[in-house]
Parts: structure tokens; C-alpha cells; sequence
């Protein structure tokens, strides 16, 4: 879907979200459920069922022409050539000209061309950046308004959807993508999500989004699916320490103290290599740490995290998990004393809540981590 | 939105039942559905003594955090404990089981000052 400055955007599928009950926020733009029945249910359907999210509000970008590659090379950290062959998908990031994070995306190699799927917050900023490295044969369209996007989440993720499609679910691999019919309409569809369950996400032409989210609907409702909302979205992508960009990933926040070394690779050329580089070689003064509290209070953004007296770092993310029934936080946290077992102190509104730095992810038995 | 005729509200979201000298207190419905699960809450010593629209505690959901404000002034004689383990029993019963303070009132005149059902109702809608 677009971004837009003026009336929030409704999605596709906004009246089904009101007719069931969901609570509905402004988010970046768009009008979006937040919850339904509550985010302690719809984590737990997730975690142990099957969920179902509206995330029409995700940017879709195409890139084609002869030069895509080389193109995405230069403008993300990832190597886009690992996608050896269509249907493959990396998560990588696109770096700023300082080292810095302008968003993280999912790439996806189709067919013919690239797919690009970015924050909803970021259309217009991710727009205009990679616009301005667009050279030779490479055509960037915005694709945002022609997909509404809804993901299906949870263990049992591929029983529900193998009723409403023959494509080969059972065979094929998380981070890959196909197109299939699904409810008799072809679909882009791939095994990725946000959550650390294994799970689908369906990118719908807007004509088919009624007809998907009924069908999806009907199955799901004999197997005790919940509605999603972006509340539980949160406290799921938190349990397993995926960032979020505008808290833990910023333009001043490096991919290596935020831990996505992983998808940044060194032996190609991409922009601010040199200065993510010396990041890497010097070890970043902060990284960005999971913290396990014990006690009554719950971390939000901001809050300081102390040991001791001194002050070491500040909260970026802050929720009472449901699963672990535990406050938790991450939050970048000063060299020395990121060790997991290392105990800190997070500020909450002048008390102090004792925290362990913990390995991640926090939640340990998602169907995919 | 269910407001029971029998209580007072503040516009902070407060409910209270004045049971002679004894006042109960606790939030709305109304308040329950804007904070959502609800995970913590913070209460005050028994013997306290609160002052009229101070802060009493603090609630805690997934989402966001919230200040208790005391619609009377009175000494808190009662806590619900039972909050401490399963805090959720305001989002299930908020004007029930969810009741969170009671206070021996120093002050009933105060009573006047609150809102009644149709009052607090003209507030949420």
C-alpha cells in the first residue's frame, strides 16, 4: 500500500477488522488493527495455533533491468547473489552513506526481477534513497498500492493454508517464495514472517483481498485461528529479538552493533562499506543486548539501563513477555558489559528493575528461529 | 460500554462504591479496553493515607502505563491481592473481582464531587 501525509490509509481488508471488533491506531499512515481480543490470546495463537495479520501496510518496490543486480549490490548489505535462482529471499539492510541503517527489507528474486519489501513507515524515505542509485538499465517501481499483504503465522500455519491451495507446501523451503492459485487466485506468496513461527505472507491484488481473507477465514475458524493485531506483532518479534525499525535500527544505529552481521557481507561492495567495515574491525563501543527482568514493571523505550551507578545504556524496546511471563527489553548496552549473564538495572520511572543480559532469542521453541 | 448506575467515576477512569464510610475503588470497563492485557499493577500499603485525585499506583499493560488516581481522600484499609497474581482480572471483571483499593473516607463530602453514570458516559462517547 502507499504512504500518504493527509487521511490515514485503509487497507483492503479495514471493514473485516472493524466487523470483528479490532481496535483500530493511526500507524504510520495507514489505519490498522492493534489488537482484537487482546494481545495475550493472539501471542498464544501464534506461539501454539495459527494466526492470521493484515500487513497491508508493508511498502512493496520491483527492480528490473539488466543492472538490478549490480544495483541492489551497491544498496543493500546482503549478497543479492546468494539468490542464485528465482524464488529465493535474503533479509538484508540498506545502509546509509555513514555506516548507518536507512531500512531493513526483504529481497525477493522472482522471475524476472527483484522484490523489494520494506517498513511501512519508511515508502517514501527508501523511495527516494535508492532512486538516487538508480544507474544504466534498472527500472524501481513503487508497487505499495497494488498488495494488500496478510501473513499467516504459527505452527499449524501450513495446515491451514495447504486447504486452500495444491502447491507443495510441505516442500517447500522458509525464505523462499512461489506463485500459486490459493482460493482459486494466483498469489505471490512466501514461507517468511516476524514472529520466529513458521508461517506464509501473501501479497493479494487488491480485486482477490475479500475473496482470500473469507476463504483464509472459513479454514481458519475450524481450527481456532485468532486475528492478529500490530500489539501482539510486537511482543512476537520481541520474544525472538528482531528488530524494529525506528527503535532498535536507526539511521545511527550500525547493522554490526545491532547484531545483523549476518546479513551484511564484506566481500562485496555496497554504500558506507568502508565505515560498516571499521565497525567490524574496531568492535563497536554498544551493541544491542536482550535483557530478562525479574519483578514488577515493564521496560519501555528510553528508559536507562544502569549497572550499578553508572549508566551503560538505554532501553529500545520494552514489553512483558507472554511467553516467559517476564518483563524484557532490548537495548544497546556499552562495551564491557554485554556479556549474557552480566546483571543490569533497568530505570523504570525512577525505581530499579533488576535485568540479566540473556543470549537470544528469548523465546527458545518457536517452530522457526 | 457498561456503567453501572449504582457508581461514581472520575475523568481520570476511576470507579467508586461509597459503602458508608468505606469506599471501594478500581477502573472502568471503558479504561480496561483502552489499556488492554493488563500485566502489573502497582498498589499502595495498607494504612496510606491518599489525598483526593493523587496518584494511588500505577497499572501497567503490554502497551502502555497508566497512573491510579484516589477520587476521596481516606486511608487505604484494603489492597486486592489477588491482583498481584493474575492482574488480568481487571480486564475480565473491572467493576467485580478487578477492584483494586479500599479507602476509609476522611473527607465524604467529596462525593459530591464525582460524576455519576450519565456523566461519565457523556465523557467516553
Amino acid at each position: 500500500m502507499a504512504n500518504s501525509s493527509a487521511d490515514p490509509i485503509k487497507t483492503p481488508f479495514h471493514d473485516f477488522h472493524v466487523a470483528a471488533g479490532a481496535r483500530m491506531v493511526d500507524f504510520a499512515g495507514f489505519r490498522m488493527p492493534v489488537q482484537y481480543k487482546g494481545i495475550q490470546v493472539e501471542h498464544q495463537a501464534v506461539r501454539n495455533n495459527v494466526g492470521l495479520f493484515d500487513l497491508s501496510h508493508m511498502g512493496e518496490f520491483e527492480v528490473n533491468g539488466k543492472d538490478a543486480e549490480a544495483f541492489l549490490q551497491k544498496t543493500t548489505t546482503n549478497n543479492v547473489a546468494d539468490l542464485d535462482q528465482p524464488g529465493k529471499i535474503q533479509y538484508s539492510c540498506l545502509p546509509t552513506e555513514d555506516g548507518g541503517i536507512v531500512d531493513d527489507l526483504l529481497v525477493y528474486r522472482l522471475e524476472d526481477r527483484y522484490f523489494l519489501v520494506v517498513n511501512a513507515a519508511n515508502i517514501k524515505k527508501d523511495f527516494d534513497h535508492l532512486s538516487k542509485y538508480v544507474t544504466g538499465d534498472v527500472n524501481l517501481v513503487d508497487r505499495s498500492p497494488e498488495y494488500g499483504l496478510l501473513a499467516i503465522q504459527g505452527p499449524n500455519a501450513e495446515k491451514l493454508l495447504a486447504q486452500l491451495t495444491d502447491h507443495d507446501l510441505n516442500n517447500m523451503a522458509y525464505y523462499t517464495s512461489a506463485v500459486a492459485k490459493i482460493a482459486g487466485e494466483d498469489v505471490l506468496f512466501s514461507r517468511t514472517g516476524y514472529t520466529g513461527e513458521d508461517g506464509f505472507e501473501l501479497y493479494i491484488e487488491p480485486a482477490h483481498c475479500g475473496k482470500l481473507w473469507n476463504e483464509i477465514n472459513a479454514v481458519g475458524s475450524t481450527m481456532g485461528m485468532e486475528l492478529v493485531g500490530l500489539g501482539a506483532r510486537d511482543t512476537l518479534r520481541m520474544e525472538m529479538k528482531m528488530p524494529l525499525y525506528g527503535n532498535d535500527i536507526d539511521e545511527t544505529t550500525s547493522p554490526i552493533e545491532a547484531g545483523l552481521s549476518f546479513i551484511v557481507d564484506l566481500t562485496k561492495d555496497f554504500i558506507g562499506k568502508s565505515i560498516v567495515e571499521k565497525h567490524k574491525q574496531e568492535k563497536p563501543s554498544r551493541r544491542l543486548v536482550c535483557l530478562e527482568a525479574e519483578g514488577k514493571g515493564v521496560p519501555r523505550q528510553g528508559f536507562e539501563i544502569f549497572a550499578g551507578d553508572e549508566a551503560v545504556g538505554q532501553v529500545t524496546s520494552g514489553t512483558f513477555s507472554p511467553s516467559l511471563k517476564k518483563p524484557i527489553a532490548l537495548g544497546y548496552v556499552r562495551r564491557g558489559k554485554t556479556k549474557s549473564g552480566n546483571e543490569l538495572e533497568i530505570d523504570i520511572r525512577g525505581r530499579r528493575l533488576p535485568a540479566v543480559v540473556v543470549k537470544p532469542p528469548f523465546y527458545k521453541n518457536a517452530s522457526h528461529k | 460500554m457498561n456503567v453501572p448506575t449504582e457508581l461514581k467515576y472520575t475523568k481520570e477512569h476511576e470507579w467508586v462504591k461509597i459503602d458508608g464510610n468505606v469506599a471501594t475503588v478500581g477502573i472502568t470497563d471503558y479504561a480496561q479496553g483502552e489499556l488492554g492485557d493488563i500485566v502489573f499493577v502497582e498498589l499502595p500499603d495498607i494504612g496510606a493515607e491518599i489525598a483526593q485525585m493523587e496518584a494511588f499506583g500505577t497499572i501497567e499493560a503490554v502497551k502502555a502505563v497508566s497512573e491510579l488516581y484516589c477520587p476521596l481522600s481516606g486511608k487505604v484499609t484494603e489492597i486486592n491481592s489477588a491482583l498481584d497474581d493474575d492482574p488480568m482480572i481487571i480486564n475480565r471483571d473491572p467493576y467485580g473481582d478487578g477492584w483494586m483499593i479500599k479507602i476509609e473516607l476522611t473527607e465524604p463530602g467529596q462525593v459530591e464531587q464525582l460524576l455519576d453514570a450519565s456523566g461519565y458516559t457523556d465523557i467516553i462517547e
